[in-house]
């Protein structure tokens, strides 16, 4: 009987699992573009707001937290996901039109998913554990992250892979907000347009945000 | 009076364990002013007339009430119209020489039964864990001895709407019975009468739904869309509410009150 009611095995209370983390995620990568947004100002302000991250103590503490968000974020997706090819084991010889039929962007979101999985780790791989050049602006050395970004992003086929990459999360941001409201258990009439209209703004700023640094570096950045 | 005439392709299944395939079939002199369940009578009188053997599908009032006729038609659960059964939908809405594809509403918790007919029982078995109100027998109540604000009885009614014909399973894609779920506990919930038992309810046939088979929710909102009796997808948010309260605060069910739970 206790069985049986598990939040953690049934299908909501995993979907609600998915929504938490999914908001921490979103979260993080609000104030990661936010962040990122610096580049506009000068190399030396970029640079010192990551040392400034880098050096926080509970840097590692918050690293753990959205580590662990994003593994369960994806694994319980999965399992749901794979849950959900069994329980449609066979299409329609068509699909539905108007408003009968699925939207492209909620229907694959585990293939947007996977994609930003893959991103994420070749992103951390080019930046967090890529070139650590060093610099100091007189109060002692420091990593030149901006050093590396402009020469990762004159890479036209890093822009490129970075855009389509960008785009995607854009698309995954926009059903995913909307979503985990839902999931989560708020809708009202008083209230959805207003959260549908916050989750597609939310999409729009964060991938716009994010598209900015690798254009602006690639089009306008002269060393 | 105008008539049209069809291409259909219709999937044929002899039974459960058959693999089942599409038949073609020539509709000829369809009147506009048919239901689409009358054209398959009139396709199946043809077959019945050349010995052959009808295909089967489910039907009963025929005026969209019971929720008994099924079918998606190119795609769309009942068909393409908004709010309407499949026996709602009229010919006129086909153009002459259309190819039309029928299918049984598919899931792995609906199992194809023959042709174009389902095992819809799950549904059932998911009422039978906590889409009730448990009451004493005896003499009624006085009328109005208990308040319902009108907001909340007009509410619950919208949810009681469900005629439980399973189209919000068939559309989506992953064949998640979110919307019937959610509009039969809407329907109870929202009333004073299913009060003591929400938290219950909300686990026990969250519980038998996941039990059946069924898909996740992932917010499409196509289940809404498919919908004869437009339900809103505001309910599967309250059952998601309830739900996460009843995970929350819920005491398990001890062996004294096992007998209702």
């Amino acid at each position: 009987m206790l069985q049986k009611y598990c939040f953690f095995k049934s299908t909501i209370g995993r979907k609600q699992l998915v929504a938490l983390t999914g908001l921490i995620l979103s979260l993080f990568v609000l104030t990661h573009m936010a962040g990122n947004l610096l580049i506009l100002v000068s190399p030396q302000k970029y640079n010192e707001y990551a040392h400034s991250l880098v050096s926080n103590p509970f840097l590692e503490l918050i690293e753990w937290v959205l580590l662990f968000a994003l593994v369960s974020h994806f694994i319980i997706a999965m399992k749901l996901q794979i849950n959900n090819f069994k329980a449609k084991p066979q299409a329609y010889a068509r699909s539905g039109q108007g408003k009968k039929g699925t939207d492209p962007v909620s229907q694959t979101m585990a293939i947007q998913g996977l994609l930003i999985l893959v991103f994420i780790v070749l992103h951390l791989i080019t930046f967090k554990y890529g070139t650590s050049y060093e610099v100091n602006y007189g109060t002692g050395p420091m990593r030149d992250l901006h050093r590396l970004v402009v020469e990762v992003f004159h890479n036209p086929i890093y822009v490129g892979w970075y855009l389509v990459a960008l785009v995607v999360l854009g698309l995954h941001l926009k059903h995913g907000v909307k979503s985990l409201f839902q999931t989560l258990g708020f809708n009202h009439p008083k209230y959805q347009c207003a959260l549908q209209v916050f989750a597609l703004l939310y999409a729009i700023v964060v991938s716009c945000g994010f598209i900015i640094q690798p254009i602006y570096v690639y089009f306008i950045f002269q060393n | 009076m105008k008539t049209i005439n069809l291409k259909l392709k219709i999937w044929r299944q002899s039974g459960p364990e058959d693999k089942g395939h599409f038949m073609d079939f020539n509709a000829t002199n369809i009147s506009t002013d048919m239901s689409f369940l009358e054209m398959l009578d009139v396709v199946n009188s043809d077959l019945i007339k050349q010995n052959k053997e009808p295909i089967e599908f489910d039907h009963d009032c025929r005026e969209g009430i019971c929720g008994t006729c099924s079918l998606v038609i190119n795609g769309s659960a009942h068909g393409p119209e908004l709010g309407t059964t499949t026996c709602q939908l009229h010919m006129r809405k086909f153009n002459d020489n259309d190819t039309v594809y029928i299918e049984p509403f598919r899931a792995k918790a609906f199992p194809v039964i023959k042709d174009l007919v389902v095992d819809r029982s799950a549904f059932d078995r998911i009422i039978a864990a906590g889409g009730f109100i448990s009451v004493n027998t005896g003499s009624a109540q006085d009328a109005n001895a208990i308040p319902v604000a009108k907001e909340k009885a007009d509410l619950s009614f919208a949810a009681a709407t469900c005629i439980g014909c399973g189209a919000c399973v068939a559309s989506c894609k992953n064949a998640s019975a979110s919307l019937f779920v959610a509009a039969k506990m809407a329907h109870l919930n929202l009333l004073p009468q299913g009060q003591p038992e929400k938290e219950n309810r909300a686990l026990a046939m969250v519980a038998q739904m996941d039990q059946e088979g069924f898909g996740s929710c992932t917010n499409t909102g196509v289940c809404s869309a498919a919908c004869p009796k437009e339900i809103s997808l505001e309910t599967i948010a309250q059952m998601n509410r309830t739900f996460l309260q009843a995970s929350l605060g819920n005491r398990p069910p001890t062996k004294l009150s096992e007998g209702g739970f």
